[in-house]
């Protein structure tokens, strides 16, 4: 079946089978900025922004996304710069398999919140696992990236 | 210093993080065959028949390999220098299946569904045997794990797998019986570690082709890919030459990838389709089907005098290997040889033991490599001591611990499968990390404990740890640094980037000796056709072994530099002057620029290529050391446990990245963390997994662990590049000896038995308070 979606920007009109999720049509569709990390939609690692919104590619069907935005790192290319100036900075990163869904977490809070606290900051990424780093420098990077980008 | 020892953002961060292809599966070929293995639903089985007709006519199936179909050659899947101290006891395809998971039969398809079809057309008639599951019960258990002909050893490492023994081994040194003699306190307990998986978040991933010269290209998540390189030809009988293995961007590894995994399928199936293929681990094989954690049960007796000088250390360990010996012997050796040093003034020691083979997923390589599980019992038993002595358990390190410009007799016993070699301390801030650990925790006025208000007790404990920098003469590492137009470097490493930053260490190296900015020095690792070797990311070698390496080649560079700029001014080599960008004639003050002269023997005048190859090979392995400390609160009502801080001060030598280091460290301590608190592998009584996906198997989140403490001892090993030593295995070793002796602080309770769960913490606290009572 045919739907319509508006990928980093662009309409395309992809064919995707009735029970086929996001991640894979991205995938197939080379977005492959978006990882699978887990079976179960725990990980995080397959994280996109629809409409703006944090969302778990690995558990959406893409046959109901019609008209949708799906955005990936792929499609941020300057706000994800400007994170990773911070990401980097603080050593936040280590093998990168997680860190395109966690930019992208980070970027949709520096939309959504005015000045988290640490703690908001933490449950908000809560659902992005990292297996690297052991989380503190990422914490870090991202309260300077909300504080000091804006 | 201006590039190392000094804060610099990772070579390849910014672009991982846009989304550039970069991992295994993002460079696949697109219209690879999908592979799918078959896998046993049987802990312990022998395939009668296996009837894969229908598999095979299935449309869209390309290739069905059982083991009828594939070389009978013994191998090992770990990846560890050659020959291997781990027994070749694998085929490529058994008729035994000896673990739920194991591989059974190779499905190569068109596309994901039609493998997964074919999978369920494959008839198998089993004859199921009775597995061995607890691994106290494996020696001269009924059956017999590994009955086939064809496995052998490599060389002596107490193989006797007819009677489920892997490995054993046993050291000793000084008159033990003499030394407990003279102990006033001699205490004695076992403690129990459990498996833990490496969670890495990229699943295992690899992908095969042949290229126009008609060679196999493998891609691989691996840690070692000229071990690859080299089992894989050994085992299909591939001519080596006409393999190429290239390690892209790898999503973690921690031990998990120092091994083959699915390098054998993707190999064969495009050998004999002459098609690309594919095969990403689902997360459930992950877990069920690569490396876990060897469990162990140590036993360890301890006698000191009442002055509180320690007098022996008595182990006897027996370690579960799982299905097959993968570094069976050498993680166990690793939980006595990384671990007795640290009381390096006893009298007499004792390490002995098996390694058992079980009906379960194989244990292998997971970062600490058993130096996590030796900590734990030691520092725990260190604690235990203290309590009988009534001493401090502060004082008592102070008194036994190792320092600077000593040694342990257990450096030249024991190696990695093999004798070890001696060496003096010439780095060890034990003392600092101790004293500085102390101060930053607040131990004074918290230790043992303090009740709060909500009847909450904060408490602290603690644990030392060391580790190694590479194994001495075995490791070996060799870098190539080649000149360009225009004055830029291309280095080229065999080392082995997973993700720990090993790329923009050695960059940073190369960029200091060669006095550029890192971005002069263009990094490329890993790949057999076009890297020199490196025997792989294990063993805590990267930054020691391959940073010495990359600094020879520097200098070698640096020489030849030197020469060519001589032959400019028509002068002897003592009379340039090089500061990285520009030579000068210190005779007549005339100068001309490394892009000038990069230009000049380019395209103008005596042109040639320069490069540098140097290699090296450790003839130490200066040990990292750290204190750990970790500050709970512990809720006796539900056996909870908040974790306040932990703080790391550690001696890794002069750290190349700072950051860097950090974050290998705290990566490190939050893993370590996970097994102390709650990660668990855990089986039915059947053997099959449960804990198979990240909901049953919980890692730390950052909820977790909100604060981390870390600093680094002022520190230089003269031998290591920059004065470093390696720091990627240290962090996790003192987490579960630190949580158990805090616990013990907290609440007098002795937890010898992993992970510490609010179910074991209530329950000992039952007991505890029914020995008052009764």
């Amino acid at each position: 079946m045919k739907v319509k979606l508006l990928i980093n920007q662009r309409p395309r009109v992809v064919d995707v089978e009735p029970d086929e999720y996001l991640l894979d049509t991205l995938r197939r569709h080379d977005v492959l900025s978006v990882k699978r990390g887990c079976d179960a939609a725990s990980c995080g690692v397959c994280t996109v922004l629809i409409d703006g919104k944090p969302t778990l590619s690995c558990s959406v069907l893409s046959a109901r996304l019609e008209g949708k935005a799906i955005t990936t790192v792929e499609g941020e290319r300057e706000e994800v710069t400007r994170f990773y100036t911070y990401f980097g900075d603080e050593g936040a990163d280590q093998c990168g398999f997680c860190n395109p869904g966690l930019a992208l977490t980070a970027i949709s809070m520096k939309r959504t919140f005015d000045n988290p606290s640490e703690d908001d900051i933490r449950r908000y990424i809560v659902a992005n696992l990292c297996r690297c780093s052991g989380y503190v420098a990422q914490v870090r990077a991202i309260k300077r990236y909300l504080e000091e980008s804006s | 210093m201006k590039t190392v020892n000094r804060k610099t953002p990772s070579v390849d961060g910014k672009g991982i993080m846009l989304g550039r292809p970069a991992f295994t599966d993002d460079l696949a070929d697109k219209g690879s065959l999908i592979i799918k293995v078959l896998r046993s639903p049987h802990a312990f089985a022998r395939i009668k028949s296996i009837d894969v007709e229908k598999a095979r006519k299935h449309p869209g199936v390309e290739l069905v390999l059982t083991h009828r179909d594939v070389p009978r050659v013994a191998f090992t899947r770990a990846g560890q220098g050659y020959p291997e101290p781990s027994p070749h006891d694998k085929f490529v395809l058994d008729e035994y299946v000896r673990y739920v998971g194991d591989e059974v039969a190779v499905v190569a398809a068109i596309d994901e569904t039609i493998a997964m079809e074919a999978l369920d057309l494959i008839d198998i008639d089993y004859e199921v045997l009775d597995p061995v599951l607890d691994f106290e019960e494996a020696i001269d258990h009924e059956s017999v794990i590994h009955p086939e002909d064809g496995i052998r050893e490599m060389f002596p490492i107490g193989f006797e797998p007819k009677r489920n023994i892997a490995a054993s081994y046993r050291m000793d040194f000084g008159d033990l019986d003499k030394a407990f003699s003279e102990s006033d306190v001699i205490i004695e307990k076992t403690f129990h570690t459990q498996a833990q998986a490496h969670v890495m978040m990229e699943p295992h991933a690899v992908n095969a082709r042949l290229d126009f010269q008609d060679r196999l290209v493998i891609i691989s998540a691996t840690q070692t890919p000229f071990h690859v390189r080299r089992i894989l030809s050994q085992t299909l009988d591939i001519p080596i030459e006409k393999i190429r293995v290239i390690k892209p961007r790898v999503g973690g590894g921690f031990g998990g990838k120092q091994a083959i995994h699915g390098e054998m399928f993707a190999a064969l199936v495009t050998m004999r389709t002459g098609k690309p293929s594919k095969l990403v681990y689902t997360r459930k094989e992950v877990f069920e089907s690569t490396y876990t954690r060897h469990p162990m049960k140590l036993h360890v007796k301890l006698g000191a005098t009442k002055e509180g000088a320690l007098k022996a250390i008595d182990w006897h360990v027996l370690s579960n290997t799982g299905a097959y010996g993968e570094h069976a012997l050498t993680v166990f050796m690793v939980a006595g040889s990384k671990v007795m040093p640290l009381y390096n003034k006893v009298d007499a020691g004792r390490f002995h033991g098996d390694v058992v083979y079980t009906n379960t997923t194989p244990a292998g390589a997971y970062r600490g490599y058993g130096a996590i599980q030796g900590n734990f019992a030691l520092e725990s038993a260190v604690d235990i001591l203290c309590a009988e002595l009534g001493m401090d358990p502060i004082a008592f390190r102070e008194k036994n611990m190792m320092r600077e410009g000593e040694t342990s007799p257990v450096f030249e016993i024991m190696g990695e499968g093999t004798e070890g070699t001696a060496m003096t301390m010439e780095t060890c801030k034990l003392d600092y990390c101790l004293s500085r650990g102390l101060e930053l925790v607040d131990w004074k006025n918290i230790y043992p404990r303090k009740t709060l208000k909500d009847g909450k007790i904060r408490s602290v404990g603690m644990a030392l740890a060391m580790q190694g920098s590479g194994i001495p003469y075995i490791d070996m590492g060799a870098a190539t640094i080649k000149l360009n137009d225009a004055g830029f470097y291309n280095l080229t490493v065999g080392a082995t980037d997973i993700g720990q930053g090993s790329d923009t260490v050695l960059a940073q190296i190369a960029a200091e000796t060669l006095g550029v900015h890192i971005n002069k020095v263009i990094v490329y690792s890993s790949d057999t056709d076009l890297t020199p070797f490196d025997t792989g990311a294990y063993a805590s070698s990267t930054t020691y072994v391959s940073g010495n390496a990359v600094h020879r080649a520097a200098l070698h560079m640096r020489e030849m530099l030197i020469e060519e700029a001589a032959v400019v001014f028509g002068v002897d080599v003592e009379s340039i002057d090089f500061d990285g960008a520009t030579f000068t004639n210190k005779e007549d003050e005339k100068t001309i620029t490394l892009e000038k002269l990069a230009n000049r023997i380019t395209y103008n005048e005596d042109q040639k290529q320069l490069t540098a190859t140097s290699s090296y090979v450790g003839t130490k392995s200066p040990p990292p050391f750290m204190a750990g400390f970790i500050d709970i609160l512990i809720d006796k009502e539900t056996g909870e446990i908040e974790i306040l801080d932990y703080v790391s001060v550690v001696d890794c030598g002069v750290p190349i990245n700072p950051k860097l280091a950090q974050g290998q460290v705290e990566g490190g301590i939050v893993q370590g963390l996970g097994m102390a608190l709650y990660e668990d592998v855990k089986r039915t009584k059947n053997g099959s997994l449960i804990s198979h996906d990240l909901l049953n198997y919980k890692i730390p989140t950052n909820m977790d662990v909100k604060k981390l403490t870390t600093e680094f001892a002022l520190s230089h090993e003269d031998s290591g590049p920059y004065g470093a030593k390696s720091v990627g295995e240290i962090g996790i070793d003192t987490p579960p000896a630190a949580l158990a002796n805090a616990i013990y602080n907290a609440l007098g309770i002795r937890l010898t038995s992993l992970p510490f769960t609010p179910e074991k913490i209530i329950r000992a606290l039952h007991e505890k308070e029914g020995e008052k009572t009764s």
